[in-house]
């Protein structure tokens, strides 16, 4: 009987490759991955401001590799990832209040995050070609 | 004691409640509390940035020299650093086991924090205080 039990192929739960990954998972993972990738974006903030402040070639340098078309991506997705950081700690105070944290509702909040900083990174470089073009 | 206590633990030591490592719920408490102030310091710097995109060096240095700007811009460097402190310190703590590399990374991490502040405090306050 227990043989019998033991050769019988076993249910698997669900794998890795046919595992679809529920919003609220992917947007957590974002959130750690955001916030690590901005820790370290200081450094360009950092090296910015020490540039204003001492080295015009340094200040220059900056000036014009941010205007390039892979300076201006970086800054896109600079701007991106802030934003969507931002989004997802509010989620993150809203939960400490414990509100939120109900299965539709929490799947409505993640989607929300990503809807909102996508939202908001376009309206700040719209804002950014209005007032130079 | 009327409660049941099955830890080995004093009264005094469970009514102050600070845990191993001495500091209670600080650095959750913190890590919210810089959540909050950077809100409106973040906002402050991406408008800033906005604003100073495409704009040369002697504009810029007299934008970021304002006390107006420089402060809200320390302002949010405090923030900021102290809760990205947190934030590395917690991914560390979670992916290093490493007796040794853990202490190692969580001890960076603090320096990596504190010479980002130190030297963006002081082109701040350079530029503040007259280039």
């Amino acid at each position: 009987m227990s043989q019998q039990a033991a050769s019988r192929p076993r249910p698997l739960s669900p794998h890795l490759t046919i595992y679809k990954p529920p919003i609220t998972m992917a947007m957590s993972i974002i959130h750690r991955i955001t916030g690590g990738a901005l820790y370290f974006g200081t450094l360009l903030v950092a090296w910015w401001l020490l540039a204003a402040a001492t080295s015009q070639s340094q200040f220059v340098f900056l000036s014009e590799w941010s205007e390039t078309i892979i300076g201006r991506l970086i800054l896109v997705l600079y701007t991106w990832t802030l934003m969507h950081h931002m989004m997802g700690g509010i989620r993150h105070l809203v939960w400490d209040t414990v509100h939120g944290l109900e299965k539709n509702n929490s799947r409505k909040i993640a989607w929300a995050t990503l809807v909102v900083s996508i939202t908001l990174t376009a309206l700040i470089w719209a804002t950014v070609i209005w007032t130079k073009g | 004691m009327a409660h049941e206590n099955s830890k080995m633990q004093t009264p005094l030591r469970r009514v102050r409640g600070l845990g191993t490592a001495h500091e209670g719920t600080g650095h959750f408490w913190v890590q919210r509390l810089t959540a909050v102030s950077n809100i409106p310091l973040v906002l402050f710097f991406v408008g800033l940035m906005i604003a100073l995109d495409g704009r040369n060096f002697a504009d810029t240095r007299a934008v970021i020299g304002n006390p107006i700007v420089a402060l809200p811009l320390l302002l949010a460097l405090l923030s900021i650093l102290t809760h990205m402190r947190l934030g590395m310190q917690v991914i560390i703590e979670d992916y290093v086991h490493s007796a040794l590399l853990k202490p190692v990374l969580v001890m960076l991490n603090t320096f990596y924090v504190v010479v980002i502040g130190a030297v963006s405090a002081f082109a701040i306050l350079k530029l503040a205080f007259g280039g």
